[in-house]
């Protein structure tokens, strides 16, 4: 089969930095011919071999199994070995901005300090608790079943793209975020595993927030080998519910609620929801909830509708739930 | 050209919080000639938030609003973004998993519905571009919003998992350089504002949970919109809408700046180019004043 290799030029804009030298970080210009052929990291390779021997990125397998290589184009996570130029032209056109996955946790141009990125994993206890026999008479049999739970989480390659992609981490330094905690599913997830409920109870805690989670599939979406994060964080969550590690706070309220609420109108009662998950602390809603009663965005209890064939709906909860809280 | 019918599964939100959306959608899809049946029979589609406590059962709910679509035979259209991923979601889940399907609908059977995989689920944003075509709107329009920088804030459920969302709409969208909602701002005749945060998240689902987290979020989002010098911003889900309208205090003081635009919901600003009145659209239902009319 002909395959024809087609060129374009592209601009790329470097990102560079050195943290022992430079007060600031600035960005420079770089214009090559592209070939369709090309990844990424071609691209970091010829900026070091021929324009300029300073610039420094991570780098090592080539293969996408190291994770090393994770950067940010135009400021999207990416693992710079797997991903195909002409993907990144398509998507962005031919201006690229090349950046390291944290600016603010840049070192030298593309490293950064990933040193947030590993205490949150080791702190998860990311390997198998269990006793293991010394002389045991037989293997410890997983079936297929069994293995396919955790089979994706198993894949991650910690190159930290999800984590510095995820809005929250940002944010909140004490956020454990998305490769931890799918890290985390991976071990509760292995039937292996007896340290089951203590981890859960762990990850349960207010402060590394299992409940912070904003749901907006950043994660999902950089992850370069399809760990699909936020649905393991989901998973997590279910979890505490089905071990009944889960205690009564304002996230597991609100999750709960949803089920009450449709229980008993179909549609949502929003401000009977509110008031379940927050209890009390429902006073500090009030100046923006009488703001909009004024315009005419609070629904009386009154006129909430109901679905219709509620009926149903209560049938089926009862039929079809399988957790409890 | 037949007439375009959909089944309008409205949401919660729709018919409390934000009352403007209904009546927008409604008196948008009069002007488009499209024909709405209203999914009565539908519950909550838990919003993400059921499907941390319970997924099956989120599963069997989810399931039973698409069936009654299905009952009538019409693709589902959606005002909400998180209806749309909960519910496409679900679909997906369904239809590549036999085994599923099958325990769902075992439930089902118990109240006389049975979800078969029929109908399409879309966004009202995609079936007004796919269906009715930016060109048509175009011919459409008798207000052109020319006067305006419109700042689109796309919402996440929209555009991620972007594999999931390019299965349920026929253009294709980019999670990083999403175009749709561009698109239907310069087909209304408006100037689109480019700027980082309109493909990011607006924190609507940790605002009780994580309420600085939120806060910041949102404050980046108006932020970002009023750098780029944008008179107003347009969004597809009122989840996002409430976040950016009602908020703008806890905003404020998150990112320690005073932000405040108004935000319309995308049926609003197709209304006002389609020649609507801002009092069939609902515009005096919002916090941040729609004083540019």
């Amino acid at each position: 089969m002909e395959h024809k290799i087609t060129t374009q030029k592209v601009n790329f804009k470097v990102f560079r930095f050195n943290a022992d030298e430079d007060y600031l970080p600035y960005y420079e210009n770089y214009d090559m011919e592209v070939t369709s052929e090309e990844v990424v990291l071609d691209i970091l390779n010829r900026i070091k071999w021929d324009h300029d021997g300073s610039f420094s990125y991570r780098r090592s397998c080539r293969h996408g199994i190291c994770g090393a290589c994770a950067i940010k184009v135009n400021g999207r996570s990416t693992l710079a070995c797997k991903e195909s130029m002409n993907d990144m032209v398509d998507l962005f056109g031919s201006e690229l901005v090349i950046e390291p996955l944290s600016i603010k946790r840049a070192v030298k141009d593309m490293i950064i300090d990933k040193g947030d990125f590993w205490e949150k994993h080791d702190a998860i206890h990311p390997f198998l608790i269990s006793d293991v026999e010394e002389h045991p008479e037989h293997e410890h049999i997983v079936t297929p079943e069994e293995a396919e739970e955790l089979n994706e989480a198993d894949l991650c390659i910690q190159c930290g793209a999800c984590h510095y992609a995820c809005p929250v981490v940002e944010i909140n330094e004490d956020y454990f975020g998305p490769a931890a905690f799918a890290k985390a599913y991976r071990f509760e997830a292995d039937v292996r595993d007896d340290a089951h409920k203590e981890r859960l109870e762990e990850l349960h805690a207010e402060k590394q927030g299992v409940w912070d989670c904003v749901k907006c599939f950043e994660c999902a979406e950089v992850c370069p080998k399809d760990v699909n994060p936020i649905e393991k964080i989901t998973k997590l969550h279910n979890m505490l519910f089905t071990e009944g590690v889960a205690t009564s706070n304002v996230a597991t309220r609100h999750a709960v609620g949803f089920k009450h609420s449709i229980e008993k109108r179909g549609v949502l009662d929003e401000g009977g929801l509110v008031l379940y998950s927050e209890g009390p602390s429902i006073v500090k809603h009030i100046p923006v909830a009488f703001k909009m009663f004024k315009k005419g965005k609070i629904a009386m209890p009154w006129n909430i509708p109901t679905s219709d064939n509620l009926d149903e709906i209560q049938k089926l909860i009862k039929s079809s739930s399988t957790a409890k809280f | 050209m037949e007439k375009l019918k959909y089944a309008l599964f409205t949401g919660c939100t729709a018919k409390q919080s934000t009352p403007e959306q209904m009546m927008s959608t409604m008196a948008v899809a009069k002007k488009l000639g499209i024909e709405l049946v209203e999914l009565t029979e539908a519950s909550c589609c838990g919003a993400s938030h059921l499907q941390d406590y319970d997924d099956f059962l989120s599963l069997v709910l989810n399931a039973r609003n698409i069936a009654y679509a299905e009952k009538h035979g019409l693709t589902m259209v959606t005002i909400c973004n998180t209806c749309q991923l909960n519910t496409a979601m679900t679909k997906h889940r369904l239809d590549e998993n036999p085994e599923l399907k099958a325990k769902v609908n075992e439930k089902l059977k118990e109240v006389g519905l049975e979800y078969k995989g029929t109908s399409d689920i879309t966004h009202f944003l995609y079936a007004i571009i796919d269906d009715i075509g930016l060109e048509k709107i175009k011919e459409m329009v008798v207000t052109p919003l020319s006067q305006f920088n419109i700042a689109p804030f796309y919402g996440c459920h929209n555009i991620r998992p972007s594999e999931l969302q390019n299965k349920t709409h026929k253009t294709a969208e980019s999670a990083y350089r999403p175009t749709s909602l561009d698109d239907l701002i310069i087909a209304c005749g408006g100037q689109n504002v480019d700027y980082e945060e309109k493909n990011k998240c607006c924190g609507f689902h940790v605002e009780l949970q994580a309420p600085h987290t939120a806060a910041v979020l949102t404050g980046n989002a108006i932020a970002g919109a009023m750098d780029g010098n944008a008179d107003w911003m347009v969004t597809p889900c009122p989840l996002c809408h409430l976040k950016l309208d009602t908020q703008t205090h806890h905003a404020s003081e998150a990112i320690g700046r005073d932000v405040e635009l108004p935000v319309l919901h995308m049926q609003q600003m197709v209304g006002l180019a389609l020649g609507c009145s801002p009092e069939e659209l609902g515009l005096q239902h919002h916090l941040a004043e729609v004083d540019f009319i």
